[in-house]
Parts: structure tokens; C-alpha cells; sequence
């Protein structure tokens, strides 16, 4: 059998491909145009701040969380991750001394520290193991969220200084301290796809397995990898959210495994691994942002916001699935 | 057209095909091809690799629409829009090489599964396992009926899949080289179960290689060649050699090039390569004693049939699979066997693998990333960030060098044709410069003029210096291109060939007769 060879691309408008592209971020400035128009204070700098700040928290794991869906894995424990490690690095500084100027930055350590051991040691489960990605972290999403609970028997740690709490609400020439985090790990995960050898593999890993592996890159090391970035930014994440909210709590970062994977895949990522990147994942966690704060200003109730951000997740891979049809 | 043996039969024919074409893009896979199967025989269906078997048998199962051409089972005319299904319940029933069976269900599950005996609307267990046992006592299997089927050897799961066809009432089984994973005492058994159901009334299509099996076990024959009716007639009326010449009596795809091989040194020796057959079916056949080697600027053939051990060997010297024994040397020095991809990457040995989509492409991805993937380190600064210009030039060098037609290098492999997408899997090695290439099916699914052009470039590469490996089951294709030729069967070398003396009539009796005496490699090499 023979394939018959393509023709080269016409240059005849495709509307179907040219929405697979832009179709988000279209949504998106639709959106915010919407709101805009509905609410004037929907764009006032204080409630665009918020919005962003948001987006950052959940946003710096989204980038993660991309690395981790283009080598067709997931995984779900980011939000107890997210807490158990805030909750580590907060123990650990009140242990050392807790009104030391450095203490911030014993925190933000052992919250990285913290979060790339577990990430670690959920990679080499799926790799070395052999257990599905999704099995690993739904466990890793109890247990860390348990191991929460018992680090400090279920109360929250409160009382930072100054210096812990900038990170959270603290700004540099007038822009929020999490959102230039969050540009700063955005910018580095787009080098790092775009023009890194490591990204590269990444994505010869997702969209072909095998074939990675007769092409000498070493799959479960790569795999590994991935697990264990997404595991520091969640260790991050989670510094970033106790400073912000001035405690660091058992229940932080409840739901938000569900709030990162959505904005990757609405983003555009397949969830088969080997196909979307960092770019799109943007626009997704803005997309959430901006969603649910706009419902909360329309007076919209909390309950129907579920229900309209979980028909866009299934719109958005839907309309993925058809374009690919029809290509 | 020939015909072998007494035209007339004593017994009806029970599946009668006339006719029957079959276009795919770009090559005609049937054309104008008849069989006649009588009732209570077993009909052997020959043709070497790409002959239209395997289209055919796709045809009767209805798993595939025939062009032209029709069919009748037992009179019965059977219709081009029935589902695979209401083919099965017609009474043909096909039991391909990899087995259709339910591992974690009982084997009384798979038997009957969607014609379960109910009474009342629910399944009726104790009548079904009755049936089950007084079935598999009738092909002479003495197993629970209550056991899951995974427990079961390769050789009983075959015999679950007849009997399900049993179970269904089947007027004509058709097998799919039915015996390419077995042992000999196994392939004894599954020939007295078609002797019993052969005496009930049932017939048989019998697909093989091994054409000593044809003359055991079955009654008449029927042979294609390129898609193409030659032949039919009686077993008891041919020689095996007959077989073999109608089989491949046709003329040579492709022009034996002159060529004077600058052969240098020895490149790479594989020493007594061995493996044990694996009983969880991953590896199918043992390996004996392989023992190969291949000089600087020499194009070496491994031919044989699938499952014969070419590709199993070259999967070990690239380090993809294990091996229990065995030495290899890369330039006169031994290197332990390697246990990764990696280790042979580094080593100096690269692979273009059997199949393109599934182990050689990402085909999402760009042509320029497909072809760089595992030369990113020399183009990388700091080891960390990609190269872009010199990753262009790279691309551009064996673009030009291939002759690969694109548009642009971003354009996704996907979009490629086979023989362009075969290209850029062999760029993908030359930017390697590797010291041993081994290609898996060099030109497998892609037309006939980009054939040329990739034997072409083999050639070329050879000439260069660089130790070629070619596994190909085309036979004039190994004619074609090889120095020398290993042949490969059953986990053996059955011999080696020099390319002056090979020819397909004796490149075919190495390969598919077990009488013949195969001679100890090492007195070859």
C-alpha cells in the first residue's frame, strides 16, 4: 500500500484549523470584552490585579502541568501538594526561629524541597513501577493531603513577618509579586519548549514512546522528570499562596488539580501526550480567571460557575476532537 | 494458468470465490483472483510476502469490501455489505495470528461469547459449560471449562479460538499461519484437530510459509503471486520444489545494479547470540547460536520469514531487546552486549526500525525534529539549548543529500508520503555517522519508484564506508542489494549466501524447508 503524497498547503482560508488555533484566546478576549461592558468595574486596575493573582497561584503549576500532559501522563495531587509542602516550609521556619528576616526563605526552600521529593518519588512510581499516572497521583492526592492534616493536626499556621508575607502581597513598581513569579516560570517553560533539548524530548516522549526510546533518550528519566518539575512549582505554589493569605492552611489548594488540568487542556494540550505546549495553557488559566471572577461580579452564584466552567472543559476538547476529524 | 492434479472433484465446493479485485492507492493488491474450497478439505493458500493473501483472507472475513468479484459459502452467495459478524454467523470463521480471545473470561466465556445459552433471558451456566466440556473433549482438550484463558499456552488458546468456531457451527475455518508460534509437538496436535473436524465436515483455509506443512496437512492448494491467480491443484500431485516455483517464478522488481563492493574491514561480529523462548509469549521463538559479521562498505541481507529471527537479532545488536548469550565486536574491539538504544547510539550503530509509524516517526511532529532528535547533543550549546542554525544546516545537508521532497522542514512527518518519510528516518541516521546501519524493511508500504531511490541511497551509503544491515521480506529486494545474504529460520541461520550464487529458488528452500540440512554458521563465517 502506498500513501497518495499531500499537496502543499493551500492558502485557502480554513476556518475549522484557524479556530483550532485562535479559538481560545478569541473566546477569551470575547470574555473579557463581554464583562467589561456588563460591569465597569470589571476592569479597574484593583479587580485586574486580582484576577492575575489568582491566575499565578494555580497558573505557575499549569506550566508543570503541561510538561507532564505532553508526555501523556496527569497528575491529580498538585492541590495536596500544594498544601502539604506551604504547610512543610511554614512548620520549618516557626522550628528554626520563627521571627528571623530570613525566614521567607528557609519557607520557600523546604516548600520547593518538599514538593520535588514527592514529585520525585510520584515519577518513579509511574516509571519504575509501572503504575498509570492517574492511579499514582489520585493516591498521592489523599495522601498529602492526610499527611496535611497530621503535620499540624489540622489547624493552620499563621502569623508570618513582614518579609514572608511580600511574597504574597508585595509588589515591584506597582505589579503584584505572584503575577511577575508567574511571568518569570511562564517565560521559562516557553524557552524551555521551545528551544531546549529537554523539550524537545519531552515531546518525543508524549507523541511516541517507542520511537523515543530507539532514538537513545532515556523515556523514564525524561517521565521522572516531569513529576518532579511539577512537584516544585506546586512547592512554590503553595509558598506563594500561604504568604498571600497570611496562613498557611490544611486545606489550601483544595480543587485545584482540577483548575490546573482544566486550564491545560482547554489550552489546547491532548491529553494523549506529544501535542500543545505552555502558550496555550495561558490563555486556558486566564480564561478560568477571568470566567470565574466575571460570574462572581454578575452576581452569578458559585454553583452555576461550576457548571459553566465544566461545559467549557468538555466544549474545548470536543471541538479539538472534531477539528482533528476533519483535518 | 496451470492446474496440478484431476480437475474434477468428487465433492461439492463449499466456498467458491471468482474474480475478486482489490484496489488500494497506488497498487492493485488483487486482481482478478479465484479459489474453489470443497467440502471436508483443508485448502492451503501460497504466495510469498505481498502476494494478496493476507487481502483475501481480509475479503472472506468481511473485514475489508472487494472492488469486483463475488463469493457463495455452500451455495449461498455471500454479500459484499455483511458486517465481520454476519459473515461469522454464514459459517466462516477466521482465526488470525494474534487471537481474538478475552484473556480475564473464562474459557466457556469465550466459546460462546454472543451466543450465550440462555434460559429465561439469563445465561444458562451449567448448560454452557457442559457444551464447553463436551466441546473441548471432542478436540481432545482435557481443561476446565471454568479457567480463565490468559493460564492457557499459546498452543490451547489456538485450539479456544477453533473450538469458538466450533461453537458457532463454522462450515470453513480459515487460519492464519496457524502455526508460526508453535513447537513441534504443538503443531502435531493442531494438525489431528483439523484431521477431526476435516472428518465432521468442516473445511479449512491453511495460511503457511512452511511449505513442508502443506504437505502434511493439507488436500489441495491454491497459489498467487502479486496479487495475481497462478495456480491451483492437488498436494498429493506437486513437489515441494513445484511449490516453490510457483510461488516465486515471476520477473525481478528491480535491476540488480552493478556494483563493486569496496569492502573494508570487518565492522562489527556478533558472536553466538542466543535466547530462550519466552513462555509469556513476548518473545515467540528461541535464537540459537546467531553469529553474523559485516565489513566496512558491505551491504549484508538477513532474509527469511517473519518470525524467523532477522529482526530479533537486530533488535539485540542495537540493544532494544535482551539476549542471554553473546558477544558482540565493533571495530575488533568487544563491547558487552548493550542494554539500551542509547549504548548502541553512542556506540556507533543505528537502526531504521521495522515498522515507520509505530517505532520510527513522530508524526505530529516537524521534519526537521524528527530528523535531528538523536543528534541534539552535538548541536546544543552548553549542552542545554538547540542549535537552531546549525540544526538548519544539518537538516539542509541531508535534505539535500536524500533528495526528500517537502515543502518546508516545520511541515509535520505525517503529511509525508512513505518513501519521504522512509527518507527522513534514514537522515535521521546518516546525521548519527554511524559506523554499522541496520534498515528493517527498507522500503516496506512505499511505491515503486521511491524504491529505487532508496536503494539507491543504501547503495551509496555503503559506499561511503559505513557496514550495512538490510532485513527485508521481499526476496528480490535482499537479491537486490546484498553482498552477502544470511538466512534466517526458526531462530537459526539456515546458511549463508554469496550474492553471485543467490537466487530466489535457493534463497526460498534455506528459508521454508526444515529438510534441508542447515549448515553450522560457524563453518560459513
Amino acid at each position: 500500500m502506498t500513501e497518495p503524497e499531500q499537496s502543499a498547503p493551500s492558502r485557502r482560508f480554513d476556518a475549522v484549523s484557524w479556530l483550532r488555533r485562535y479559538g481560545t484566546s478569541v473566546f477569551l478576549l470575547a470574555l473579557i470584552v463581554f464583562f467589561a461592558v456588563e460591569n465597569s468595574r470589571f476592569l479597574s486596575l484593583r479587580n485586574v490585579s486580582n484576577i492575575l493573582t489568582e491566575v499565578s497561584i494555580y497558573g505557575i503549576i499549569a506550566v508543570g502541568m503541561t510538561f507532564v500532559i505532553l508526555t501523556a501522563g496527569v497528575d491529580l495531587a498538585v492541590g495536596s501538594l500544594l498544601a502539604f509542602a506551604g504547610m512543610s516550609g511554614a512548620l520549618v521556619m516557626k522550628a528554626l526561629g520563627a521571627d528571623s528576616s530570613l525566614g521567607w526563605l528557609v519557607a520557600l526552600a523546604t516548600a520547593i524541597a518538599v514538593g520535588s521529593l514527592v514529585g520525585y518519588l510520584q515519577g518513579k512510581a509511574v516509571t519504575f513501577f509501572s503504575v498509570p499516572p492517574f492511579i499514582v497521583t489520585l493516591g498521592g492526592m489523599t495522601i498529602w493531603r492526610g499527611a496535611t492534616l497530621i503535620l499540624n493536626d489540622g489547624s493552620p499556621i499563621s502569623g508570618f513577618d513582614a518579609s514572608y508575607r511580600w511574597w504574597g502581597t508585595g509588589s515591584v513598581a506597582g505589579i503584584p509579586v505572584p503575577i511577575l513569579i508567574f511571568g518569570l516560570i511562564a517565560a521559562a517553560g516557553l524557552v524551555t519548549e521551545r528551544y531546549t533539548r529537554y523539550g524537545r524530548y519531552i515531546y518525543a516522549v508524549g507523541g511516541n514512546p517507542e520511537a523515543a526510546r530507539l532514538n537513545g533518550l532515556d523515556v523514564p528519566a525524561i517521565i521522572t522528570s516531569v513529576y518532579l518539575i511539577v512537584g516544585a512549582l506546586s512547592g512554590l505554589a503553595g509558598f506563594l499562596l500561604s504568604a498571600r493569605l497570611g496562613a498557611a492552611e490544611a486545606v489550601g489548594g483544595i480543587g485545584y488539580e482540577l483548575r490546573v488540568i482544566a486550564s491545560v487542556v482547554i489550552g489546547g494540550t491532548s491529553l494523549a501526550g506529544g501535542r500543545g505546549g505552555i502558550g496555550g495553557t495561558i490563555v486556558g488559566a486566564l480564561l478560568i480567571g477571568v470566567l470565574t471572577n466575571g460570574l462572581v461580579i454578575m452576581h452569578v452564584s458559585s454553583y452555576w460557575q461550576q457548571v459553566v466552567i465544566g461545559l467549557i472543559i468538555v466544549a474545548a476538547v470536543a471541538f479539538d476532537a472534531y477539528a482533528k476529524s476533519h483535518r | 494458468m496451470a492446474k496440478f492434479g484431476s480437475g474434477v472433484s468428487p465433492k461439492p465446493n463449499l466456498l467458491d470465490v471468482r474474480d475478486v479485485c482489490k484496489q488500494f492507492p497506488g497498487v492493485k493488491a488483487l486482481d482478478g483472483v479465484e479459489m474453489q474450497v470443497r467440502k471436508g478439505e483443508v485448502h492451503a493458500l501460497l504466495g510469498e510476502n505481498g502476494a494478496g493473501k493476507s487481502t483475501l483472507l481480509k475479503i472472506l472475513s468481511a473485514a475489508l469490501r472487494a472492488d469486483r468479484g463475488e463469493a457463495t459459502l455452500d451455495g449461498v452467495t455471500l454479500e459484499p455489505s455483511e458486517t465481520p459478524r454476519e459473515r461469522q454467523r454464514a459459517g466462516l470463521v477466521t482465526i488470525y495470528q494474534e487471537f481474538n480471545l478475552l484473556p480475564f473470561m473464562s474459557i466457556a466465556e469465550n466459546l460462546y461469547l454472543g451466543c450465550e445459552p440462555e434460559r429465561r433471558g439469563f445465561i444458562d451456566w451449567a448448560a454452557m459449560h457442559d457444551n464447553s466440556r463436551a466441546l473441548l473433549t471432542s478436540l481432545g482438550l482435557s481443561v476446565d471449562p471454568r479457567r480463565d484463558v490468559r493460564h492457557l499456552s499459546v498452543a490451547h488458546q489456538q485450539m479456544i479460538e477453533i473450538g469458538r468456531a466450533v461453537a458457532r457451527q463454522a462450515k470453513l475455518i480459515v487460519m492464519d499461519e496457524p502455526t508460526a508460534a508453535l513447537g513441534s509437538r504443538e503443531v502435531e496436535i493442531l494438525h489431528g484437530v483439523i484431521g477431526g473436524l476435516k472428518a465432521r465436515g468442516v473445511s479449512f483455509i491453511y495460511v503457511t510459509h512452511r511449505l513442508d506443512e502443506v504437505k502434511m496437512v493439507c488436500d489441495s492448494f491454491t497459489v498467487l503471486r502479486d496479487g495475481r491467480y497462478v495456480a491451483r491443484g492437488e498436494v498429493k500431485a506437486v513437489e515441494t520444489s513445484d511449490l516453490v516455483r510457483l510461488m516465486v517464478g515471476r520477473d525481478v522488481e528491480f535491476s540488480k545494479r552493478a556494483r563493486t563492493a569496496r569492502v573494508g574491514e570487518t565492522a562489527l561480529a556478533v558472536i553466538g547470540v542466543a535466547r530462550a523462548r519466552d513462555s509469556s509469549g513476548r518473545h515467540a521463538i528461541a535464537l540459537n547460536d546467531l553469529s553474523i559479521e559485516v565489513k566496512a562498505g558491505e551491504i549484508l541481507g538477513f532474509a527469511g520469514l517473519v518470525g524467523a529471527g532477522r529482526t530479533e537479532l537486530a533488535r539485540i545488536i542495537f540493544g532494544a531487546d535482551h539476549c542471554d548469550r553473546g558477544v558482540l565486536y565493533l571495530n575488533g574491539s568487544e563491547l558487552r552486549p548493550l542494554r539500551s538504544p542509547k549504548e548502541a547510539i553512542r556506540a556507533g550503530i543505528a537502526l531504521v526500525p521495522e515498522d515507520r509509524k509505530q517505532q520510527g516517526c513522530f508524526l505530529e511532529q516537524s521534519i526537521s525534529q524528527n530528523m535531528t532528535l538523536p543528534s541534539l547533543k552535538r548541536i546544543a550549546r552548553w549542552r542545554i539549548f538547540v542549535n537552531e542554525k546549525q540544526e538548519r544546516q544539518l537538516v539542509e545537508k541531508y535534505r539535500t543529500a536524500l533528495r526528500i521532497k517537502m515543502a518546508s522542514s516545520a511541515v509535520a512527518v505525517g503529511t509525508l508520503s512513505g518513501g519521504n518519510q522512509q527518507k527522513v528516518l534514514l537522515a535521521r541516521c546518516m546525521a548519527l555517522q554511524p559506523k554499522v546501519l541496520i534498515v528493517d524493511e527498507p522500503t516496506r508500504g512505499i511505491d515503486i519508484g521511491a524504491k529505487a531511490e532508496v536503494h539507491q541511497l543504501l547503495f551509496e551509503m555503503a559506499q561511503s564506508g559505513i557496514a550495512l544491515i538490510i532485513i527485508s521480506s521481499e526476496m528480490p529486494e535482499v537479491l537486490a542489494l546484498s553482498d552477502r545474504i544470511a538466512v534466517f529460520r526458526e531462530g537459526c541461520i539456515s546458511g549463508f549466501l554469496d550474492a553471485r550464487d543467490a537466487t530466489e529458488n535457493n534463497l526460498m528452500e534455506l528459508m521454508a524447508i526444515s529438510t534441508h540440512a542447515a549448515p553450522k554458521p560457524s563453518a560459513v563465517l
